[in-house]
């Protein structure tokens, strides 16, 4: 288990660096293109990639919890 | 506005969930500051803000109930904030409801237990009444029974007894009635026994002759009567017989003498009347001798029958005589049945004597003429030979017989005899004057004889006659007697009869019952003695069979019990043998369990486990526990606990570091923190764990110094119970040591158990000496 936990966090960090890189890439791209390089999407994109990455790694995490429908509280 | 509520709702939400309720407020705040700049207008934005989360949730809180309960549970003092703007829960209504609800149905429950014990009540009483009616109805129904038992009994004695009363003689019951048999025999016995003369009033002597009676059986009186009337049967014979005899010979000596008397009358008349002719009729000579001779034979003849008749009569007279002492001596015995015979036995003696007599007054009378002719003739006779003696002595040489002489005499005897006759004449003449003149006084003393024989011969005669009257009259008055005797005695019989009769009746009907009474009870006697030898024999026989078995029971038993103990020894051996291929096989997988390197499992325990189940095929509790070795650890081996300890030193900085993930809270922020709790917290290396855990020990890092403490201390059972009380993400981290750590306490557990059972085993069969 603790090495699951371990390779869950080599594939998290790198899925995120990879998102991030994407992210920022294609950030820069549409900046480029189409937004007369302004920084904003170039922002966007990144946060768009860490985000993406963030919540795929925050899934990652929590999928031995996971229920499909809703989460159980006590009422 | 509405994102405000929003941000409310969900500072709320967090407010719930998590233990810092500050950030919320700093995110409002912070959200909130790029409207105004002022610090008044920001602070007022925030009073605001919270005060229309406080109203928004207690506006929410009044219509959701459930809402309003989970703040009270998380909020501590929102129940008294509640309250006071609300009012109480509508929630605590409810179990006042409830309550009201349990009320009732008890309520009604305790009607219905009412109605229940006052049906059971009413039950119980009419069951103990209707016991004791029936009880009652019972109890008079035997005694009913009873009743109507003994009340037929005595309606069937009445009606017996009722019938026989019909009958006019007494229905006596069984004792009387005996009596009044005996009584009634007694009754014949005297009628039988009087006496004939004696017996007038028969019914005035029998109530005489009841009183001093005494009881006898019915069979002697019967015996007795028959005895009685044997005697008199053969006294009757005897009497009848004699009496027979006697008539028989009176008669035949009674006919002899009459006949003899007859005779002897026919002698005398014929003799008188040849006497009388020969004295008066003149006859010649020659015949006159034949005369005089006839008369001699007449006279011969006369004297003959005159003594037969004389002899007829003693001979008659002698029989009569014992004729009638023999009738007295029948007289004397008083039998009724003789009497009939007596009394002709009398009448024929008296008829008998009555003929007897008047041949006797005939002969007599015939006597008395023949007397007189005899006189006459013997004074003739007399007067003859006076004149043939005149005659002789006058003329001696004449013969006597002078009628014969007429030839004979001379002229001188012829007047001598003139003469003498001539003398005679004048003699005769004198006497006949003197005859003359005594005539009158010899006719006078004549008659007056004549009188006096004919008076006494009339007497005589009158006494006879009386006599034979009076014998007649007597007999008549005897056979009369007998008679109405007779007549009486029929009369008698047949009422005697009859009750005789209604008697045997009454008796036969007694006598069905009391039968069938005795029967009964005689069966039912015999039945109760039958039952109790049945039962005794029962008994006895069961006794005998109960010690025989007893016998045999112990004698098996003991048997039994020695080749137990054989078996018993012969099995503790084999016992024995076992435990100790079993205390074997288990200490062989013991040694296993210890063939460890720091890191690698054991080897797997298959092999010993095998051996262990080779040595106890037989044993279900080794069985079964060699059986509950985990399979892993047949096949791949359990891990020791050195390698245990040293995997939970590196397991335990990871559990640290993820504590506060748990099943809801597992974002990567989370993560952040328990990442920083961990770095930030410090705990004991180790620490020992206390008896009982409290709720503040089950903190994830605590549960990891008590079990690293234990761990340390060997007691990797408790560390793995602390371990398993972690939650969440630690959990998951140390799972797999856990399952680890579960598999070799669990083969360490049946290894012990085996070994122990072993131990015990081996223990138990050793003998001591």
């Amino acid at each position: 288990m603790a090495e699951e936990h371990g390779r869950k966090w080599d594939r998290c960090l790198a899925d995120t660096a990879v998102k991030t890189v994407t992210g920022l890439g294609v950030g820069i791209v549409f900046s480029v293109l189409l937004f007369k390089r302004r920084t904003w999407p170039v922002a966007f994109g990144s946060g768009l990639g860490v985000g993406m990455g963030y919540t795929n790694c925050q899934n990652d995490f929590r999928l031995p919890y996971l229920i499909h429908g809703r989460m159980v509280k006590d009422q | 506005m509405l994102r405000a509520c929003l941000r409310g709702a969900n500072a709320t939400a967090r407010n719930n969930c998590r233990r810092n309720p500050l950030t919320s407020v700093q995110h409002c705040r912070h959200y909130t500051a790029g409207e105004t700049s002022g610090a008044t207008k920001v602070v007022a934005a925030g009073l605001l803000t919270v005060s229309s989360g406080i109203g928004g949730t207690i506006l929410y809180a009044k219509w959701d109930h459930k809402f309003r309960a989970a703040v009270e549970k998380n909020v501590p003092y929102s129940d008294l904030l509640f309250s006071l703007a609300l009012g109480p829960s509508s929630q605590e209504g409810l179990p006042i409801k409830k309550q009201t609800e349990l009320a009732q149905p008890p309520s009604m429950m305790d009607k219905q237990v009412k109605a229940s014990k006052a049906k059971s009540e009413k039950k119980v009483k009419e069951a103990a009444e209707s016991p004791a009616e029936e009880s009652s109805p019972a109890t008079t129904q035997p005694a009913q029974s009873i009743e109507e038992i003994s009340q037929e009994a005595s309606v069937e004695a009445t009606h017996i007894i009722s019938a026989i009363g019909e009958v006019p003689s007494v229905p006596a019951p069984c004792d009387t009635e005996a009596a009044a048999v005996k009584e009634e025999c007694k009754e014949c016995h005297d009628h039988k026994d009087t006496p004939v003369t004696a017996v007038v009033h028969p019914n005035t002597e029998s109530p005489v002759a009841m009183e001093p009676l005494k009881e006898r059986p019915v069979e002697e009186v019967a015996a007795r009567l028959a005895q009685q009337d044997q005697e008199e049967q053969d006294i009757l014979a005897s009497v009848s017989a004699s009496l027979e005899e006697s008539l028989a010979s009176s008669a035949k000596t009674t006919l002899q003498a009459i006949g003899a008397q007859e005779a002897a009358l026919q002698a005398i008349t014929q003799h008188t009347h040849k006497l009388k002719e020969a004295m008066e009729a003149e006859v010649p000579p020659q015949e006159k001798s034949a005369q005089w001779k006839d008369l001699e034979a007449a006279l011969a003849n006369r004297t003959c029958a005159m003594n037969d008749a004389s002899t007829a009569l003693l001979k008659a007279n002698e029989t009569l005589g014992s004729l009638k002492s023999v009738i007295d001596k029948s007289k004397g015995l008083n039998i009724a049945a003789v009497h009939p015979l007596v009394l002709a036995a009398e009448e024929n003696l008296h008829n008998m004597i009555v003929d007897l007599d008047k041949v006797v007054t005939k002969v007599q009378s015939a006597e008395s003429e023949a007397k007189i002719v005899s006189q006459y003739s013997e004074l003739v006779n007399e007067a003859k030979q006076q004149f043939q003696r005149e005659v002789s002595s006058l003329t001696p040489e004449i013969q006597a017989n002078w009628k014969g002489l007429t030839g004979k005499l001379s002229a001188d005897d012829l007047n001598a005899l003139i003469a003498h006759a001539h003398r005679r004449i004048d003699q005769l003449n004198r006497e006949l004057a003197e005859q003359r003149v005594r005539e009158q006084i010899h006719i006078d003393a004549a008659l007056e004889q004549q009188k006096l024989e004919d008076q006494k011969a009339l007497e005589k005669a009158v006494n006879t006659t009386l006599q034979h009257v009076k014998e007649e009259a007597r007999l008549e008055q005897e056979r009369k007697l007998g008679e109405l005797r007779e007549v009486m005695e029929a009369e008698m019989r047949t009422q005697l009869r009859r009750q005789a009769a209604a008697h045997t009746d009454h008796v036969q009907d007694v006598l069905k019952v009391q039968e069938h009474e005795l029967r009964a009870e005689a069966e039912q006697v015999l039945s109760s003695k039958m039952l109790e030898q049945e039962t005794r024999y029962r008994q006895l026989n069961q006794e005998q069979l109960d010690n025989f078995t007893l016998d045999m029971n112990t004698a098996y038993a003991r048997l039994k019990g020695m080749e137990e103990a054989i078996d018993s020894h012969v099995v503790a051996e084999e016992e024995a043998r076992k435990a100790h291929q079993l205390w074997l096989s288990v200490e062989a997988l013991n040694y296993t369990l210890k063939t460890t390197d720091s890191d690698l499992p054991t080897i797997p325990l298959k092999s010993a486990a095998e051996a262990v189940r080779d040595s106890c095929h037989d044993n279900d509790f080794a069985l079964a526990l060699a059986s509950a070795l985990p399979e892993e650890s047949l096949h791949r081996g359990v891990y020791s606990e050195a390698s245990l300890r040293a995997r939970f030193n590196s397991l335990r900085s990871l559990a640290r570091r993820v504590a506060l993930i748990d099943e809801s809270h597992n974002s990567l922020y989370q993560y952040f923190l328990s990442y920083l709790q961990a770095a930030l917290l410090f705990e004991d290396e180790q620490k020992a764990p206390p008896t009982q855990l409290s709720r503040e020990d089950l903190d994830p890092f605590k549960l990891l110094s008590y079990a690293s403490y234990c761990l340390e201390h060997g007691d990797l059972e408790l560390a793995a119970k602390l371990v398993n009380q972690l939650r969440g993400e630690t959990r998951r981290v140390v799972e797999d040591w856990l399952t680890e750590a579960r598999l070799t306490l669990e083969t360490r557990q049946v290894v012990s158990l085996l070994s122990a059972y072993a131990n015990a085993v081996g223990l138990g069969t050793t003998q001591a000496p």
